[in-house]
């Protein structure tokens, strides 16, 4: 049977507030809240609730038979927590249903896969964690930022434990194979890989309006497809239902009448994690270099393409083991979400999608002032004159001293008690 | 195609970029191999680039008739013009210009600069223009800023052929507001008799369509563009502690000085290795050198006076950061200049140029705490003065006369049908 995976994205950041060289040092705070709150109110009003609403009708109509996922970004739980907590009661409400799947995704929504290993797995651990405590379940499927994926990545995914993971179709990638079937990683073959059909994915998410597509005709392309070819896997951002395409364009009842139409065509839904019980492997895909979902060259070039968000990025992770040790809880959240995908994006010449700023400069200059206050606060609690192994030595000494108190405490504690009884006895 | 284009200035020996824009427009046009350029100037030097335009002095175009021997004329000014030429033209005086004060040969002696008796010298133009007129073979006229629309107006006049200005400034510009009523007068006639406007900005076309009444239709922008730097390897940056931020031009109200001094003792709060540099003249200079006194950061902020020719470039070159904080600036040609020798460029939104540069970083003008913190990021970050400055190279030179030139002539097509 042919089966459409559908998944949506969310990811909104952590807007920086015009932050000028001379508060480096004084000003801690590093966000425009008005203006990603307007973003996140505008997106929630607009998109998210509609949108959850009608899939909650969807999967009521069709008696479950309609099936998503969802990949929040944990920065954005945070925001939604914070400014709009209606949205993540909607989201359990629909993972009550039992048709929707939350992935797993870096917390950050940031590029540690390919610039801090050790980091990408701490994100991913810590999102899945989030996951599960919100909504109940843990995640199998790993939805990287970007849809960002390489042999590399893949292997590092595997190692922890998932078992399916999401791609892009990438042209250099796939070559002549066909991204409807279900491949795996090229020498770890029990990771599993969805190709997302960025061909009719983008119908759906750029193009919809435009060419005034029906969900009747949508779904006689997907039931024309070659005899064999049967995972189609759709991936959007979830904003295109009501804000990329506006409500008035039709999308919601587009996405509403899918289910009647697919099931016509004896077409159903499934859920990433489901697909590796339902299908077998069509082969392995081999991705030397990492890809992403982005443009038609599918590369990182929107966040690392030029000089300066190289530089950016290297002076970001170049802290990341000794942000690691501390424990400043601020500290470590403004480490987070100064990682977001989006402020790198920003720092592009030709692709700065979503921006704020007036220039990839004044993106860069705002992003280095507020990274050299952050540096400098990295550098208060751990000077650079130590090095890491000494430094990791130095706290391990510290931690275990703790213990040993304890220990000797309890003992004191204990021998203090003793004397006691020996009075008594005599 | 032949055009006859009335000017001020033309290079080597300019006073602002008047001159330089003329003189890269000029040569970008002569590119098109059926466009014959006659350029009249007020006073020659000799040594002018000619082979690619003819220039005509109005110095040695005579307004009144007086008779002199081939000879005599030949050894006053055979170097400038050919004396069979001077007779020629002697033949178009057709008016009555002796209430002008003339010398032996029947011309006026123009300054060539910007005297305090312009006006009378812009009308004296507008004579050696209707001399022109009646005798020079042309299809178009072609006149560059308010100084020469006299001359053109006269000229189409007599002539009856097209004459198109070319609007290199405006007085709202180097005014702040405020204003000649004279100069107004003549760059609003010259607009309204002008068969079609150039400006060198969007910014100069708004003032031009809002402030002179002009038909939006009948105005359209040609950026100016630069020439290639022959010399550009010649130009190198010598290794030093301190960054150097410099600021070039006139020191007046026009282009902003106070902003550059302001956000100067702001970059130096925070950081000490840094020096300011301020290199030009100006009646602003003065009131400069107390208000960097006055900040207390007169030991990092210094003046070289008034730069030419080749310091320009070397000073540009020695920099790591150029500024134009102008208030407004129909275009600005210098920060183009800087990015030719791989300086990164501040310049304030309120610039013509800042509509066609992306690699720059743009400011409002009053807006000092944006430029200190674009100061401190190019200085501290290596990567951004790498970017700004590769990009900023490749970006200029790709902004060529030629491309401008073919604009100027699809304008003279369109008003000639």
């Amino acid at each position: 049977m042919r089966n459409i995976c559908f998944y949506f994205q969310i990811h909104l950041p952590f807007l920086l507030k015009r932050y000028r060289f001379f508060e480096i040092g004084n000003d801690h705070y590093y966000y425009d809240d008005f203006q990603t709150r307007e973003r996140l109110d505008y997106l929630v009003e607009n998109s998210y609730l509609n949108a959850n609403r009608t899939i909650s009708e969807m999967i009521r109509s069709s008696n479950g038979k309609f099936r998503c996922a969802f990949s929040i970004s944990g920065v954005t739980l945070e925001l939604f927590e914070q400014y709009a907590p209606e949205v993540i009661d909607s989201f359990k409400a629909l993972a009550k249903t039992g048709s929707v799947e939350f992935l797993a995704e870096p917390y950050a929504h940031s590029l540690s896969s390919v610039y801090d290993t050790s980091e990408f797995e701490r994100q991913v651990k810590m999102h899945a964690d989030k996951i599960e405590a919100l909504f109940g379940k843990r995640p199998t499927t790993l939805f990287n930022s970007e849809l960002i994926y390489s042999d590399e990545i893949g292997e590092v995914v595997s190692k922890m434990g998932f078992k399916t993971m999401l791609m892009d179709e990438a042209k250099h990638i796939m070559g002549w194979k066909s991204p409807n079937y279900l491949y795996n990683h090229s020498y770890v073959p029990k990771l599993k890989l969805i190709v997302r059909n960025y061909k009719l994915s983008d119908d759906i998410a750029l193009r919809f309006s435009g060419i005034g597509l029906t969900a009747e005709t949508f779904v006689s392309w997907i039931a024309n497809l070659p005899q064999g070819e049967n995972l189609i896997s759709l991936g959007m951002g979830y904003e295109v239902f009501g804000s990329t395409q506006p409500a008035h364009t039709g999308i919601f009842d587009f996405l509403k009448s899918l289910p009647y139409h697919a099931m016509e065509q004896q077409i159903g839904f499934v859920l990433p994690s489901e697909i590796s019980k339902k299908s077998e492997s069509a082969g392995a895909l081999l991705a030397p270099y990492p890809i992403s979902w982005v443009g038609s060259d599918k590369d990182l070039t929107p966040w690392t393409g030029n000089d300066l968000q190289q530089e950016a990025l290297n002076k970001l992770y170049a802290v990341g083991e000794r942000v690691r040790l501390c424990t400043d809880k601020a500290l470590l959240l403004d480490w987070l979400i100064l990682q977001s995908t989006d402020h790198f994006r920003y720092m592009s010449h030709k692709d700065a999608y979503g921006t704020h700023y007036d220039s990839a400069y004044e993106a860069f200059m705002n992003y280095m002032n507020v990274l050299a206050d952050f540096l400098e606060r990295v550098q208060a609690q751990y000077p650079s004159s130590i090095e890491n192994e000494e430094l990791n030595e130095l706290l391990k000494t510290i931690n275990h001293q703790e213990k040993e108190i304890e220990k000797l405490e309890l003992e004191i504690e204990k021998l203090k008690a003793k004397p006691k009884k020996s009075v008594e006895k005599l | 195609m032949k055009a006859l284009m009335f000017g001020w200035e033309f290079p080597p020996h300019i006073l602002g970029g008047l001159g330089t824009a003329s003189y890269g427009l000029t040569k970008g046009m002569a590119l098109q191999s059926d466009m014959e350029i006659t350029f009249v100037i007020p006073k020659p030097h000799g040594d002018e680039d000619q082979s690619f335009l003819k220039i005509i002095g109005a110095c040695n175009v005579p307004v009144v008739w007086k008779e002199n021997s081939w000879d005599y004329v030949n050894q006053r000014i055979g170097s400038m013009m050919k004396p069979d030429e001077f007779f020629g033209l002697r033949d178009g005086i057709k008016y009555d210009f002796r209430r002008i004060y003339t010398n032996d040969l029947g011309c006026v002696d123009f300054s060539g600069r910007y005297p305090d008796n312009l006006i009378e010298e812009i009308s004296n133009y507008e004579a050696v223009a209707s001399v022109l007129a009646h005798k020079l073979d042309f299809d178009i006229i072609h006149s560059h800023d308010w100084l020469t629309y006299p001359a053109g107006v006269f000229a189409k006049q007599i002539s009856g052929k097209p004459l198109v200005i070319h609007v290199h400034a405006t007085d709202f510009d180097r005014s702040r507001g405020q204003v000649n009523p004279t100069v107004y007068g003549i760059e609003k006639r010259g607009m309204d008799v002008a068969d079609h406007i150039m400006t060198v900005s969007d910014l100069t076309r708004k003032i031009v369509i809002e402030k002179y009444h002009q038909d939006p239709r009948k105005v359209t922008t040609v950026h100016n563009a630069v020439e290639p730097l022959p010399d550009v390897e010649s130009f190198k940056k010598t290794p030093r502690n301190d960054k150097v931020v410099t600021f070039l031009g006139r020191i007046t109200m026009q282009k902003g000085p106070e902003y550059f001094v302001e956000a100067a003792y702001r970059v130096l709060q925070k950081t000490k290795g840094v020096r300011f540099v301020m290199a030009g003249s100006g009646d602003m200079m003065n009131a400069m050198i107390d208000l960097a006194a006055k900040r207390g950061i007169a030991d990092r902020f210094h003046f070289t006076g008034f730069l030419k020719g080749r310091q320009v470039h070397e000073m540009l070159a020695e920099s790591d950061v150029y500024i134009m904080p102008s208030v407004s600036e129909p275009f600005g040609i210098s920060p183009l200049e800087a990015m030719q020798v791989g300086t990164p460029t501040i310049i304030s939104k309120q610039s013509g140029c800042a509509e066609i540069l992306t690699h720059a970083i743009k400011t409002d003008y009053w807006d000092i705490d944006a430029m200190a913190d674009a100061i401190y990021s190019i200085v501290k970050n290596p990567a951004m003065f790498e970017s700004l400055s590769k990009l900023g190279l490749e970006e200029v030179n790709n902004i060529k006369w030629y491309d401008a030139g073919l604009k100027v002539r699809r304008i003279y097509d369109s008003v000639m049908q």
